[in-house]
């Protein structure tokens, strides 16, 4: 009982929790216009949870995902992880950007260290390195610099090194977005092994619907100007899921619809 | 069918690397090749004719100098065809020596051979056979002379670069530094440091200490701009990713900022690297009693000006010396950018 408890409380601890977040940014021209990134966003994510983030392009995910790790503050409302406000970054946070934002001075095999020597943890956990080189299918080019990679396999490295520190709650924006078809397959099914096998909380911002559902627990649609939550959808599919099934099917047609792509394609 | 397909590019590939590679590995041209002997060659010739009224030593110095030359050229011209590293640089390098070698026959006739001529009046041009023996004769002096210009260029150059960087870093990162040390900055770095000879002979106990500071000073102004631009620039993105994997603010300057601002510390190492040859050029006339720059004027005071371009000619020689070795640092430090800019 009291260990039930323990374990409850643990998992309620980690919960994400953001609580009427707004977000403005100045306009081009001064202080005139406001930008508003984010109107009054509220969300929770449980520990363990893996959700995932759709909407137009502008309507504030990337926005969303800053603020969560700590890199940005809200002009109002709060975020918390457990009892915990966000209020700088923290190695717990891992952050996947948009961009792979590789350091051009350091090799592939430097970029993936990065969260190890940051946290002084190289010695004890050197031989992480190859495993999540292998992960992402990058030994051969372990001691390439940055320039020397295609678009996708700087995405690789760059979600290499978020993964490398096991953060708890691992944010994701479009990770996955300059892989081809294949490797973006193989990619998502590595991606939830590993959540899986870690109990990481996840955020997955991505344009692919197909994407969100055969992923995640449940899926977020924003809407634009201001940014809002606009629905979420619980995805109730059985994993593994197949992409072809028609509950699948069914689901991603729901989606589209909401997010207006079905109008705009009969239009 | 569909093995073919896959067999069939691969042929056009392989010629098209050997085509590549073909280059690399060939021989070098007799063009190239025979390019230095001839102008070596060329130059005996026209020594000959136009040395007839030069002092003979000078004379032999000269053709030994060439003769010499001329052995090496040979001897190259016959190792290249062990090393491919060796033809690479010949053809690299050939075709300049060659041309600067014509070059010195040139002077040689404007000098030597057109001496009746009233164009170039005898004491203040001597031929390169003259300036080749006033080397050989003062070497001493002159090797003195060098000496002491590297250790002053060095001390100061070192002391500039060093204070420079902490200050450039300082400024750049930290918002209070930089309110207060840029206005600073930008009323005292334009003056160039050789205005501040006065003030740094009322000063400083020595000669050699205000040359120092000197340099030090012409060499501070670009390294403390260049590294303060290149650390305040530094992308936010690159602070933001290390921040969200856990760095400390020493991590954030030292391994974030630092990196990220070398293409443009270098910039200021190369600007201040100029500024102090000049600097140093110049504290040397005035105030130290030694150096090439002490040199030149004492040579010229005796109106040996053989002597003069001796010192010129191991100037060139000193300062682009230098000039490559920071250029082989750069090319170490920055390894990561090779293919991204063009050096
Ligand atoms: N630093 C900033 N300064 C000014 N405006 C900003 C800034 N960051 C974001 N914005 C604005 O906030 C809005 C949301 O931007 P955000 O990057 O969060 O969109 P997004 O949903 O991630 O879009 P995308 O799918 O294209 O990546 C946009 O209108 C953008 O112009
Ligand atoms: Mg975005």
């Amino acid at each position: 009982m009291v260990a039930l408890n323990s374990a409850q409380s643990a998992a309620e601890g980690s919960t994400l929790r953001v609580d009427g977040v707004s977000k403005a940014f100045r306009g081009a021209d001064g202080v005139s216009t406001r930008t508003f990134a984010l109107d009054n966003v509220s969300l929770s994510v449980a520990a363990g949870e893996l959700i995932s983030i759709v909407g137009p392009s502008g309507c504030g995910k990337s926005t969303l995902l800053r603020l969560i790790a700590g890199l940005d503050s809200p002009n109002s409302g709060e975020l918390r992880v457990g009892s915990e406000v966000i209020t700088a970054p923290n190695a717990e946070r891992g952050l996947v950007f948009q961009d792979p934002n590789l350091f051009p001075w350091l090799t592939v095999r430097r970029n993936i260290e990065i969260g190890l020597v940051a946290r002084g943890l190289l010695r004890e956990k050197r031989h992480e390195v190859d495993e999540f080189m292998r992960l992402v299918g990058l030994e051969a080019f372990a001691n390439a610099f940055p320039h020397h990679l295609s678009g996708g396999m700087a995405q690789r490295v760059a979600l290499a090194r978020a993964l490398i520190n096991h953060p708890k709650l691992l944010l994701l924006d479009e990770p996955l977005g300059a892989l081809d078809a294949f490797t973006r397959m193989r990619m998502q099914d590595e991606v939830l092994r590993l959540w899986r096998a870690r109990q990481t909380t996840m955020v997955l911002v991505t344009h692919d619907i197909d994407e969100a559902i055969y992923m995640s627990d449940r899926i977020v649609i924003m809407s634009p100007r201001p940014g809002r939550i606009e629905r979420v959808i619980v995805v109730e599919l059985d994993r593994p899921r197949h992409r072809n099934s028609p509950e699948f099917l069914n689901l991603r047609g729901e989606i589209l619809e909401l997010l207006h792509f079905a109008g705009a394609a009969t239009a | 069918m569909s093995q073919e397909l896959a067999v069939q590019p691969r042929i056009p590939i392989s010629a098209e690397r050997e085509q590549i590679e073909l280059p690399a590995s060939s021989r070098v041209p007799a063009k190239i090749l025979l390019s230095v002997p001839v102008a070596i060659i060329l130059a005996l010739i026209v020594h000959w004719f136009s040395a007839k009224n030069e002092p003979e030593n000078e004379t032999r110095l000269y053709n030994l100098f060439l003769g010499e030359m001329f052995g090496a050229s040979l001897l190259i011209a016959y190792l290249q065809r062990f090393s491919a590293g060796l033809r690479e640089w010949m053809k690299e390098t050939c075709p300049i020596i060659g041309v600067a070698i014509l070059f010195l026959a040139i002077l040689e006739i404007i000098t030597a051979g057109l001496r009746w001529m009233p164009l170039l009046p005898m004491p203040y041009f001597p031929s390169p056979a003259g300036v080749l023996q006033s080397m050989i004769n003062d070497r001493e002096l002159l090797f003195d002379s060098t000496w002491h210009s590297l250790a002053l260029l060095l001390g100061g150059y070192t002391l500039g670069v060093t204070i420079g960087l902490i200050t450039g870093i300082c400024i750049g990162w930290f918002p209070l530094a930089r309110y207060w040390g840029m206005p600073v900055l930008k009323v005292v770095g334009p003056i160039p440091a050789t205005a501040w000879i006065p003030l740094a002979m009322i000063v400083s106990p020595s000669a050699m200490f205000s040359a120092i500071g000197l340099i030090a000073l012409a060499v501070w102004f670009p390294v403390t701009m260049l590294t303060a631009s290149g650390i305040s620039n530094t992308r936010a993105s690159y602070l933001d990713v290390a921040r969200t994997l856990g760095a400390s603010r020493s991590y954030l300057i030292f391994r974030v900022a630092i990196p990220a601002a070398m293409p443009n510390i270098f910039l200021g190492l190369f600007m201040g690297l100029g500024a102090s040859f000049l600097t140093l050029i110049v504290a040397e006339t005035i105030g130290v009693k030694s150096g090439l720059g002490w040199y030149v004027t004492w040579a010229q005071g005796w109106a040996e000006y053989g002597k003069v371009y001796a010192a010129l000619v191991i100037m060139a020689a000193f300062f682009s010396s230098i000039m490559s070795v920071l250029f082989k640092v750069r090319d170490h430090v920055l390894v990561w950018q090779k293919g991204v800019i063009k050096w």
